[in-house]
């Protein structure tokens, strides 16, 4: 079974409880999809068996010797990417989406298509089952798509080594590599905080689901911080037929593990918010 | 000057530096503006009352292939680099896959018969709001289900505020990838907004790697201080860089923030912080000028 933790506003404890599940099943294939600022690799340090590399996407490169300046390409461009400075065009790397289509058209052949390849994706082995996560090199681009390959890779790894679960940490927000995350699994489960943003961005991100028709559960984070906000986030939650499976109270014990290295599981086995994280996986599961 | 708030970690407070330091700003007199470029989840309105006055939607180009006046050539398909076109010439089916079109429209210009007409698709709304007598508040919106927010980012950034302000601030998208990118490419200066944990540090690290690549000007601030460890602040150190500010974990500040409370309205120790770090941004506008 595949379950994905994402929650629209970011920094609502998404990771934490990810990782809070990861380490409640046996042999759990762990699946790490916030691939432009991963961080469960902190916790669990896995042994990599295997690096690989992702190519992102390309970019258009203009050989400057061959460029006649007629400005076709920048004409057709829809990215706005490129610029004719003193009779050549100028290519804005930070715009370009790689499509290629200057390339194609160029009448003398001045641009090049260079592929992107600093990412990695890691494959390995930890303390609770195997782990699958990526690396976005810094400002690199189409993270969806490096979403969907870890998700390929991981799906191998989970009918080759019987794996039951397998739990994705989902990005922040609502975009491509959400999408890719959330595609195909079988439940989701949506972090919030009891914060008017956090609400706000739980509705977009439901909205999302919806429109997969997911089975998806709500998980409300810190709800001591604002009892009253909580309290309308579950009535909310009630009205559109989303089970809440866990109000967990703000504990600075969360923060204290991470820094031990550890799940709040591992941390505090015999804890309320263990019991609490225990309970709220078991409704998700059964 | 423009500023962006941004953070490689979600949730570590960039809507709340964000907000504030608007706040702060206009306090001292300023003439500032603050647009949320978070588009996937915009937040940073919801802290003042604003009234609407202009709104306008960000379309991007879609084909319609009509697949009666095409000659399946497959030329159409080759252009493609994301795969967007469904094909399948022994049964004379094209289609397009919507959700892995970019709006590139090599689609386009490769068809020969006329078989692709160009029509757009809604992405999202940039929205201007009138505050205390000026439009100074904006945010761009994504349409839900949208892929891709960068498009919606570039419009929100160009055409929020008509008039320039001496201080504009973007509230960035969380990430170190294209919609990061996209916010700071086109600011004088960027505010880190991390906080003192070990993913709060390993996020950050990606996010001033990827700023030093593109040699954007840059400070942090720690936002939760006193939780977590001291890693944050000996990176900062060991490295040189800027700490622009510290604020400090409290529950009340947590409980003013979620009831969507400007915090420094109403939290004197807050106030101080935000105090500072607009009088720090006031130099460093001043010096590099």
């Amino acid at each position: 079974m595949e379950i994905a933790v994402i929650s629209g506003k970011g920094g609502t404890g998404k990771s934490s409880i990810s990782a809070a599940f990861m380490s409640l099943v046996s042999n759990v294939m762990a699946v790490d999809c916030d691939v432009d600022a991963s961080n469960l690799y902190l916790l669990f340090h896995p042994f990599h068996d295997k690096e690989l590399v992702f190519v992102s996407g390309k970019h258009a490169k203009v050989d400057n010797e061959v460029c006649i300046g007629c400005g076709r390409c920048e004409e057709l461009c829809r990215f706005d990417a490129i610029e004719m400075t003193q009779g050549k065009a100028v290519i804005d790397e930070i715009s370009c989406d790689g499509c290629a289509l200057c390339y194609r058209i160029c009448p003398v052949d001045a641009i090049t298509m260079i592929p992107v390849d600093k990412s990695r994706m890691y494959i390995g082995t930890f303390r609770h089952g195997n782990m699958v996560y990526g690396r976005l090199a810094p400002g690199e681009e189409n993270s969806g798509k490096m979403v969907n390959q870890i998700r390929e890779i991981s799906k191998n790894i989970a009918k080759e080594k019987l794996c039951p679960v397998t739990i994705l940490d989902g990005p922040p927000g609502i975009g491509c590599p959400v999408l890719s995350t959330i595609t195909g699994v079988d439940k989701v489960v949506i972090v919030t905080e009891p914060t008017l943003s956090g609400f706000s961005d739980l509705k977009r991100a439901v909205e999302l689901v919806r429109q997969y028709s997911l089975p998806t559960y709500v998980i409300i984070n810190k709800c001591t911080l604002n009892q009253t906000v909580a309290r309308q986030v579950e009535d909310w939650c009630a009205e559109k037929n989303v089970p809440v499976v866990a109000l967990l109270p703000f504990s600075p014990e969360m923060v204290e593990a991470l820094v031990e290295g550890k799940t709040i599981v591992e941390y505090r086995p015999q804890s309320d918010m263990t019991n609490l994280l225990k309970k709220a996986l078991s409704e998700i599961l059964f | 000057m423009k500023i962006a708030v941004a953070s490689g970690k979600g949730g570590t407070g960039k809507t709340f530096v964000a907000v504030n330091l608007f706040h702060s700003l206009k306090n001292k007199g300023k003439c500032v503006a603050l647009a949320d470029c978070d588009v996937e989840v915009p937040n940073a309105l919801a802290f003042f009352e604003a009234d609407l006055c202009n709104e306008i939607e960000v379309t991007e180009f879609r084909p319609i292939i009509h697949n009666d006046q095409c000659v399946f050539c497959g030329k159409c398909v080759e252009y493609c680099e994301y795969h967007a076109i469904f094909y399948m010439p022994s049964s004379r089916y094209i289609r397009l896959l919507n959700d892995l079109c970019h709006g590139c429209a090599a689609c386009s210009v490769a068809c020969e018969s006329g078989a692709i007409e160009n029509s757009s698709t809604v992405v999202g709304t940039v929205s201007s709001y009138k505050y205390q007598n000026s439009v100074c508040l904006a945010e761009g919106r994504m349409t839900t289900g949208h892929p891709s927010p960068v498009p919606l980012i570039k419009a929100t950034m160009k055409n929020a505020f008509q008039d320039q302000s001496e201080y504009e601030l973007y509230d960035s998208p969380p990430g170190t990838s294209c919609p990061f990118i996209q916010t700071v490419a086109k600011s004088d200066f960027v505010i880190l907004v991390t906080e003192p944990t070990p993913f709060g540090l390993s996020d950050l690290k990606q996010a001033i790697d990827t700023l030093l690549t593109m040699g954007k000007a840059f400070g942090v601030v720690i936002n939760r201080a006193g939780l977590g460890d001291r890693e944050v602040y000996d990176y900062l150190e060991r490295n040189g860089y800027t700490l622009l500010a510290e604020i400090p974990f409290e529950e009340e500040i947590a409980r003013l923030y979620s009831e969507g409370k400007v915090v420094s309205e109403h939290h004197e120790g807050a106030n101080r912080v935000f105090h500072s770090l607009a009088d720090k941004l006031i130099a460093y506008g001043n010096s590099s000028n």
